[in-house]
């Protein structure tokens, strides 16, 4: 079979994944870059770079990630809907491509409401959906959205994301189905904190049988302090950090609040790797890139 | 209809300090239904104006007038006396009026007295809603009624986003979601399976992305 990227090849050969996350500076300094890529060589399959995360203007996901090439560690390019039409869209993925980039994950992207400069118009042209299939086709028409025959089409591993912890419940699982149906590869998920929904939504998945058709990678942050899950709770969109988790975050005295954090990090993986239909995980350690070191050596995944 | 409300009073101060004479024309259908420039509006604001220029000593003379719809010849003409007798017109319909008044008039001074925001209407007594975008290509029909066009604001076409939560949206606390209301709507009718149709990508080029738009018809030209 043929893989488009190391991390198609771990995940189609069975084995346990690990992404990490690596979000591009405010500003053009490449050695906040390097500094990432030294934390988390040798310790993951591939990285996401983020694209303009929270609408905060950053360095852009493709410039980063042709950075993590670079320095052969593989990027998973995050591309939003949000800053750009379907013309610039497939012209990024093509350049993406001819810098070696070999994973993305299709993002509708946060709204740019909260992020540095609301005044912004967006464009959200075409959707998530819409643009997974446009990368979809690409690679395997060999042509771009107007039907025209490209010369080298980009062959990219493709992701999506999935919110398991977003209303309306029941309806998650068929956007699911049209993810895979529009092209998904993989997908990585929402930050799982709420097991018993993770859970849930993986059995629905399984019964539906799209965990045969995509592999699936949950995701996972750890907690620095209880402020920061209250926090992550009230403010950040689509995030569900049940009370539980927070009243024992906040049990803990203030100084080992952050070995709790990865403490309960470490037992979400340990779940996750018992549960049928998933098939990797993803370290999102936000700002906190040190840590994905320890955790991957302590819940064994290397 | 079209949704206004009427601009901050400073700003139509600026906006009208240069001129002696002034005539506030009103219009008496959308923006009377959304309070922001139908007669009594035009009667509150002109009252407001001259109290304020007099505070500042400065001499202004405002005359009033509601036509029934600005955006519209027939009705325009009616307010062709007293717009030849002041310097500036100021006009309180949607920015539609404001330019059918400069079409019609194309030597006098027409300014905007009014914010147009949207195509609404009145969901209750004094509260305004967005509900169309005009795309020029409606597909509230697979929909189950509710225009993720213009109620999503991400304009999602194949169902919600990740920040949906207990029907509200992620960008506001006021505002529904739009997929949320799509979901309920379906549920409903039971055209649930509709949620699962693959809808591409939309052509924008009825929309504004394709120019200024005009409709013709043949059949009424004369
Ligand atoms: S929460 Fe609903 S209405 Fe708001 S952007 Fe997401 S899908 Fe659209």
């Amino acid at each position: 079979m043929k893989t488009f990227s190391h991390l198609h090849e771990k995940l189609s050969n069975g084995e346990f994944a690990v992404t990490g996350e690596c979000g591009p500076p405010r500003g053009a300094n490449t050695g906040v870059v390097d500094k990432k890529i030294k934390l988390l060589r040798g310790f993951v399959d591939a990285v996401n770079v983020t694209d303009n995360q929270t609408a905060i203007v950053r360095m852009s996901s493709i410039a980063a990630s042709a950075h993590l090439v670079r320095a052969e560690l593989e990027p998973v390019m995050q591309m939003v809907v949000r800053d750009r039409n379907r013309i610039a869209i497939q012209s990024d993925i093509m350049g993406a491509y001819s810098l070696g980039i070999r994973n993305i994950l299709c993002l509708s992207g946060d709204h740019q409401k909260f992020g540095s400069q609301p005044d912004a118009m967006n464009v959200f042209d075409i959707d998530s959906v819409n643009l997974i299939r446009t990368v979809r086709d690409m690679r395997d028409t060999g042509k771009d959205m107007s039907g025209y025959t490209l010369d080298v089409a980009p062959q990219m591993f493709i992701g999506a994301a999935a919110n398991p912890f977003a209303d309306p419940f029941e309806y998650r699982v068929i956007r699911l189905a049209k993810k895979i149906d529009a092209g998904a590869d993989f997908i990585q998920t929402q930050c799982i904190y709420n097991i018993t929904r993770f859970k849930e939504w993986i059995r629905q998945a399984n019964n539906e049988g799209l965990t045969d058709k995509v592999y699936i990678l949950g995701g996972v942050t750890p907690l620095r302090s209880a402020g920061m899950a209250r926090y992550m709770n009230n403010k950040v969109a689509g995030m569900d950090i049940p009370e539980d988790v927070i009243k024992r975050m906040d049990g803990v005295d203030k100084k080992d609040q952050a070995d709790e954090g990865i403490k309960i990090c470490l037992e979400t993986i340990e779940e996750l790797k018992g549960l049928k239909g998933v098939h990797g995980v993803h370290i999102m350690a936000i700002e906190w890139e040190e840590v994905v070191a320890t955790i991957v050596e302590q819940a064994d995944l290397k | 209809m079209i949704t206004a409300s009427q601009k901050p009073i400073n700003e139509i101060i600026k906006l009208i300090a240069p001129y002696k004479k002034v005539l506030i024309l009103g219009c008496g259908t959308c923006v009377k239904t959304c309070f922001a420039g139908g007669e009594d509006e035009v009667a509150v604001l002109a009252s407001a104006l001259r109290l304020s220029f007099k505070k500042k000593a400065m001499t202004i003379e405002i005359e009033e007038q509601t036509v029934e719809r600005q955006c519209e010849n027939e009705f325009i003409q009616e307010a062709s006396v007293k717009m030849a007798r002041n310097d500036a017109t100021l006009s309180l319909a949607c920015g539609a009026g404001v330019q059918a008044m400069v079409k019609r008039f194309a030597k006098n001074i027409v300014l905007p007295g009014v914010n147009t925001t949207f195509i609404g209407i009145q969901e209750s007594q004094g509260i305004f809603t967005e509900e169309c975008s005009g795309c020029g290509n409606c597909e509230l029909g697979i929909f189950g009624g509710v225009c993720p066009v213009t109620r999503c604001a991400k304009k999602l076409l194949n169902g919600p986003c990740g920040g949906s939560q207990k029907g509200i949206c992620e960008i506001n606390p006021d505002t529904d979601c739009a997929w949320h209301l799509i979901i309920e709507r379906l549920t409903t009718l039971g055209q649930l399976d509709n949620l699962k149709t693959y809808i591409p990508p939309k052509n924008w080029d009825t929309s504004l992305s394709g120019g200024p738009r005009k409709l013709v018809r043949e059949d009424h030209i004369i």
